[in-house]
């Protein structure tokens, strides 16, 4: 599936709750469903610091494309996490560096969550396109 | 008689709303709201009066060099100082720590020297003097707590010695919101002859400050934590120690006559007060003091113990709660955890109940590794919080740790 699309099928089931409290309880759910990584995994390379919790992002390379694992210390950020593994997992390097992620805005996380201060959700995307970044480099 | 309903209409922000939910404020540690009559001061000087002190013969100038000394008199009948030269305007409780740091610090402190702080500092009572050590070549040393919060003095012969030039004790913990025995501290360092500096950030709005009976060199605090302005704060020095110490930063209002053989300096408290500052926040601060003296100190300290200790108890009964610093001489600050929840989360899930509170490490790191937690949550209350706030927060938790 395409970037695009995924986000759209995001954006359709964060559409379906009015309430942010039912938003929240869905951002807890998509967090608890995350495979936690392995403890080994956690490790100082793949930390990302944000100001309130600790994410991992960990980036591999089969068939061309990236496929990203990802945990945090606190569940909401997992769920963050979560729905960048959607879009990005299985993506190509080109496609992740050339996207202009929409569903964000759209579903009004950045207003909601204060993205630069609180959760990272800003530095996880940036660490995902360095990734993207790193691996289209290699591949040239 | 304190009303905590007229004071609450004195603050026009708490009848807000966040998220469409009734505003419950309870992040007074990190700064508190201000009163409407601080707001119209600040607006009267900016619309009617503004212009630079200390340098104009003109009405306005001295209008506000006036008002800008004013507060300074107001200040020192705070905390009861001798006089308005121990009176120093900074930035803030960092900035003022910081002057002594370097003003005081690289004159006095020498290599092989020591600086004392405790393990229940801020960050901003415990970065300028590693600093100073890596400057100077002097050792930090550090006070311990105890589980329950209370500063443990057993060794603390051998952590202030004749070593010792410095102490820096927070009066209250903006994490644990106990109050330290400083008094004891302030002896014992007198007696090896070390200078004593007390943050007083998280004490200044809670409880009555006397810095002479307290005996202790320098006192710090900000003007925002007290119902004033954001960007001015206060150092206290007794004026020998004051006098004995070099000008920090340099620049205008600090000299006395400038030419490029010589420059003398200006005498306190303004050889430490380079520039322009921000005399109307200054004024604004004098104003928040004058209200605060009208209501009292001593029946603000009362309400808030009676609300702190329902607090401890109301929100103790909460499954999965442990609260940290569980010593009873407990004043203002609340900080906890429940269950395995993320401070993050729980932070979070609050505000959406328009509950807003601090999370994370609060500036105080050390303490953190104290416990072995990454982070905590905390609610710190101001005179005009109430219990049904405290219920609106309780109930708020329970809602939040059924999520998780």
């Amino acid at each position: 599936m395409k970037i695009e699309e995924i986000e759209e099928d995001i954006i359709e089931e964060f559409s379906m709750y009015d309430d942010w409290m039912d938003k929240y309880a869905y951002l807890i759910e998509l967090g608890n469903e995350v495979k936690a990584m392995p403890d080994e995994d956690k490790n100082e390379g793949n930390l990302i610091r944000g100001c309130q919790s600790q994410v991992w992002f960990k980036a591999e390379k089969h068939d061309g494309r990236l496929w990203f694992t990802a945990d945090s210390d606190a569940v909401i950020t997992k769920g963050l996490a979560a729905l960048l593994l959607k879009v990005f997992s299985g993506q190509t390097p080109e496609d992740i560096l050339s996207v202009n992620l929409k569903f964000i805005d759209k579903i009004g996380l950045l207003k909601h969550l204060s993205p630069t201060r609180s959760n990272g959700l800003v530095s996880m995307i940036k660490q995902i396109k360095i990734y993207a970044l790193a691996f289209s480099v290699e591949k040239n | 008689m304190f009303d905590v309903e007229k004071i609450r209409a004195e603050f026009p922000i708490l009848k807000e709303k966040v998220y469409n939910k009734r505003l419950v404020y309870l992040d007074n540690g990190a700064t508190s709201q201000r009163p409407k009559r601080v707001v119209d001061k600040i607006t009267e000087y900016y619309l009617k009066y503004n212009s630079n002190v200390h340098r104009g013969v003109h009405y306005l100038s001295n209008k506000c060099t006036d008002a800008n000394e004013e507060s300074r008199i107001i200040i020192k009948d705070f905390i009861n100082a001798d006089s308005t030269e121990e009176i120093i305007f900074t930035r803030g409780t960092t900035e003022s720590i910081n002057l002594v740091a370097n003003s005081f610090g690289d004159t006095f402190v020498n290599k092989g020297d020591e600086v004392v702080v405790t393990e229940m500092e801020h960050h901003s009572d415990i970065v300028p003097w590693q600093m100073l050590c890596e400057r100077r070549g002097c050792v930090l040393k550090v006070i311990p707590f105890k589980d329950n919060g209370e500063l443990d003095l057993s060794d603390i012969d051998n952590i202030i010695t004749r070593k010792t030039k410095y102490v820096g004790i927070v009066y209250i913990s903006n994490v644990l919101g106990i109050v330290n025995p400083v008094k004891k501290i302030i002896e014992k360092a007198h007696v090896v002859g070390a200078k004593v500096l007390i943050d007083g950030a998280q004490a200044i709005q809670h409880h009555k400050i006397d810095v002479q009976d307290l005996d202790c060199d320098f006192f710090a605090f900000s003007s925002h934590k007290i119902y004033g302005p954001t960007g001015v704060g206060v150092l206290y020095g007794k004026r020998d120690l004051l006098n004995s110490m070099p000008p920090w930063q340099g620049g205008g209002e600090m000299i006395n006559s400038v030419t490029f053989e010589k420059t003398t300096y200006n005498e306190l408290p303004f050889k430490f007060e380079a520039g322009t500052p921000d005399f109307i926040g200054i004024i604004g601060l004098g104003e928040a003091l004058r209200y605060v003296s009208e209501i009292g100190l001593d029946n603000i300290a009362a309400y808030e113990k009676d609300l702190v200790d329902y607090a401890v108890c109301e929100m103790s009964k909460i499954p999965g709660m442990k609260i940290f610093g569980e010593s009873p001489n407990k004043c203002s600050v609340v900080s906890f955890l429940v269950g395995n929840i993320h401070h993050y989360d729980m932070g979070t899930m609050l505000d959406q109940f328009g509950v807003e509170i601090r999370t994370g490490h609060m500036c105080a790191e050390p303490i953190m590794q104290h416990y072995k937690v990454p982070g905590m949550l905390r609610a710190s209350f101001a005179m005009y919080n109430t219990k049904e706030e405290v219920d609106i927060l309780c109930d708020a938790i329970r809602k939040v740790a059924a999520m998780f």
